[in-house]
């Protein structure tokens, strides 16, 4: 088992003859990700990848039967790709695109929820279930199936993560990139819950950041309903308030979203907390081993 | 984005939103003649920055003499005004702004802004206005009142808790309901990510008068705001985060001594972070993104160096799609072309790392390279002394 996706899942491409959509299909392809089409209005009726490329994602759901997108289609069109997708009946789509207004990812986010669609990101690297599908821009060679669920609102701070829980012998169940903007499709309480109910994950590794208050809405639902044990970082310690970190999502604003905030919140949660990113994987071994 | 004052007084007045009438001068000469266009014998001066508290440092003045009006422009025009706010650098004044005094009754603050935990538009009022409203929520939060406005449904919602919470007049009732859907309207409109009218007050006539605003602007959104582009004044803005941005580089200053390059937002943050636990002080957040090529290297290390604090620089590399020994070629060349003569900290992980080490200690310059995150801050620090 694992959480979202799995060697079954089957995925379509919309920003797909596009120079990041081309790159990072063909490199999914390889890991064996199922990918059966993309879609490019104005293209269909090409080939690309040695795969159909078709205007609409409802020709390209009809015709491949997907369950899946992953997007990555420019900022300034991608609530109209995120709405067809969600319209089209996909089931699970990935937005790795960054920089989506707030208010088009509020539109999109109410569409959504209405719908009963799960979107993961935007501004994210996406999810990847070890040895069997990788729907994102993550390198797959650092990964290994296993027993760690991995959640986190960054990108390459969770390759760190994965890599030591690699190195550490434990591998991944499902890693999970929600993404750094204000206004994710997929919170950690939602990735947290499938972890719980998840057989194959035995411990869940949380990479938060300063910024919003989603880590301390985790930590009460941590302490209430998870019962496996989670280590948990957040990023920005030393980050001035007031100044955006890269990411939207990312500022500490009237005096909210502080690092020390999130790090008491997990802690009096019950969560193992470290403060230096390369304690993770030793940590969740320990945690695991209790 | 930030606005300045009389640029967003402009937006409300668009909305149609009441405010005191006000202009805006850009020289002492024109104030003679621009200010026959208000009326009253009392006016509130103002200079024009990217900064609140400017009351509390002589950036305000409220008089009824032209002849003072005149000599406070000549006085703050051209200068930098320097508070708490603005950090020692200061931000220049190129405009002041003269409105009609208003005589207050009574302030509150009205304010409105995404909600992540609701994933809704908060409208919030308090009768507590002229205040910072930070401290309001923290000693007495009872005392602010919300209600959620959906963008799906902007002229459906229900306006009580806020009039009620208020204690406002009917009269003022009809003038609040309108001031709100204005609000509304123009957050949705302008792509706003925040705005604050502090205070909202109520006048001489019983009526509701939006005083001061501060309007934020969803920096995603500029491509379709062009007229909201137009106002961006970038001498309020850090000068080497300007220069970044146009290498599509995500800069911020910081006050340590430890130049940081690092790709990803979180994992440069997660690299400050751990030089502090080693330690040491971060100069600079530095998000490389995804590409980093010799060019990108290159520029990130002149901006980081463009910081004379800066004695040491900690390269931190996630090589995932893009390979360790290509990211080694491009920092030994961009670290010879750009001629940095201090200690240059690497740690290359991911993709083809090993060859990536043969490349930076080959290199004769002074690049030490490190295999653990904890290793590299500890040498970044220890090299920064």
């Amino acid at each position: 088992m694992s959480i979202l996706i799995n060697k079954e899942t089957k995925v379509i491409c919309q920003g797909f003859t596009g120079a990041q959509g081309t790159l990072h299909c063909s490199q999914a392809i390889q890991y064996g990700t199922d990918i059966l089409g993309g879609v490019t209005p104005g293209k269909g009726g090409q080939t690309h990848l040695d795969l159909p490329v078709f205007n609409s994602v409802k020709e390209a759901k009809q015709a491949t039967e997907a369950n899946a997108s992953i997007i990555f289609v420019p900022a300034k069109f991608c609530k109209p790709s995120i709405i067809e997708a969600i319209e089209s009946g996909i089931e699970l789509i990935i937005c790795i695109t960054e920089g989506i207004p707030t208010l088009d990812m509020l539109e999109v986010k109410e569409l959504a929820d209405k719908e009963g669609i799960r979107i993961i990101g935007p501004n994210c690297p996406g999810i990847i279930t070890p040895g069997e599908c990788k729907l994102g821009i993550m390198p797959g060679f650092i990964h290994s199936p296993g027993k760690v669920g991995i959640v986190s609102r960054s990108g390459t701070l969770t390759y760190e993560a994965v890599d030591q829980t690699t190195k550490v012998g434990l591998g991944q169940s499902t890693c999970v990139g929600i993404g750094g903007d204000p206004l994710p499709g997929t919170s950690f309480i939602d990735v947290l819950k499938l972890f719980e109910e998840d057989p194959q994950t035995e411990g869940i590794v949380m990479v938060g950041e300063i910024g919003g208050s989603a880590e301390e809405e985790a930590a009460e639902y941590i302490k209430e309903k998870v019962s496996k044990p989670v280590v948990g970082y957040i990023a920005g310690v030393s980050a001035p308030p007031g100044k955006r970190m890269g990411h939207a999502g990312a500022i500490i604003s009237g005096g909210k979203g502080t690092a020390e905030d999130k790090f008491n919140a997990l802690e009096s949660a019950g969560v193992r907390i470290v403060k230096s990113p390369s304690e993770i994987g030793q940590s969740i071994l320990e945690e695991i081993s209790l | 984005m930030n606005l300045h004052e009389y640029q967003s007084k402009q937006l409300l007045e668009n909305f149609d939103l009441p405010t005191a009438k006000s202009v805006v001068v850009f020289s002492a000469e024109e104030i003679s003649s621009l200010i026959s266009e208000l009326d009253g014998e009392e006016f509130v001066v103002k200079v024009q920055v990217h900064a609140g508290g400017r009351g509390k440092v002589g950036g305000v003045k409220i008089t009824n003499d032209i002849d003072e009006i005149i000599e406070f422009a000549k006085d703050w025009l051209g200068k930098k005004f320097v508070n708490h706010q603005t950090g020692d650098e200061g931000k220049p004044v190129s405009a002041i702004m003269i409105a009609e005094s208003t005589t207050i009754q009574k302030e509150f603050y009205l304010g409105a802004v995404i909600d992540r935990s609701s994933q809704s538009l908060v409208v919030m009022a308090s009768p507590e206005g002229g205040m910072d409203i930070e401290k309001v929520a923290e000693e007495s939060p009872e005392k602010i009142f919300k209600i959620n406005v959906s963008k799906n449904k902007k002229e459906d919602f229900d306006i009580l808790p806020l009039v009620n919470g208020l204690g406002l007049s009917p009269n003022q009732t009809e003038e609040f309901k309108k001031i709100v859907s204005g609000l509304v309207n123009l957050f949705f409109e302008k792509d706003l990510s925040l705005i604050e009218i502090n205070p909202l007050v109520i006048d001489q006539n019983d009526s509701l008068k939006c005083l001061d605003a501060k309007i934020n602007i969803d920096e995603n959104a500029l491509f379709r705001q062009e007229d909201l582009l137009k106002l961006r004044d970038s001498s309020q803005e850090n000068q080497k985060e300007i220069e970044a941005a146009k290498w599509d580089l995500n800069y911020v200053a910081l006050d340590g001594n430890i130049g940081c390059m690092v790709n990803g937002a979180g994992l440069a943050m997660a690299t400050m972070d751990i030089i502090k636990l080693s330690g040491g002080f971060p100069a600079n957040f530095l998000d490389v993104g995804g590409t980093v090529d010799k060019e990108r290297v290159a520029e990130a290390f002149k901006i980081i160096l463009s910081d004379e604090k800066v004695k040491s620089v900690l390269i931190n590399i996630f090589g995932g799609i893009v390979r360790c020994d290509v990211v080694a070629s491009g920092i030994v060349s961009a670290v010879s072309e750009v001629g940095v003569d201090i200690p240059v900290i690497v740690r290359l992980k991911g993709n083809n790392s090993e060859e990536a080490k043969k490349i930076l200690s080959e290199s004769d310059l002074n690049i030490i390279s490190a295999d653990d995150l904890s290793k590299a801050a500890e040498l970044a620090v220890k090299n920064s002394g």
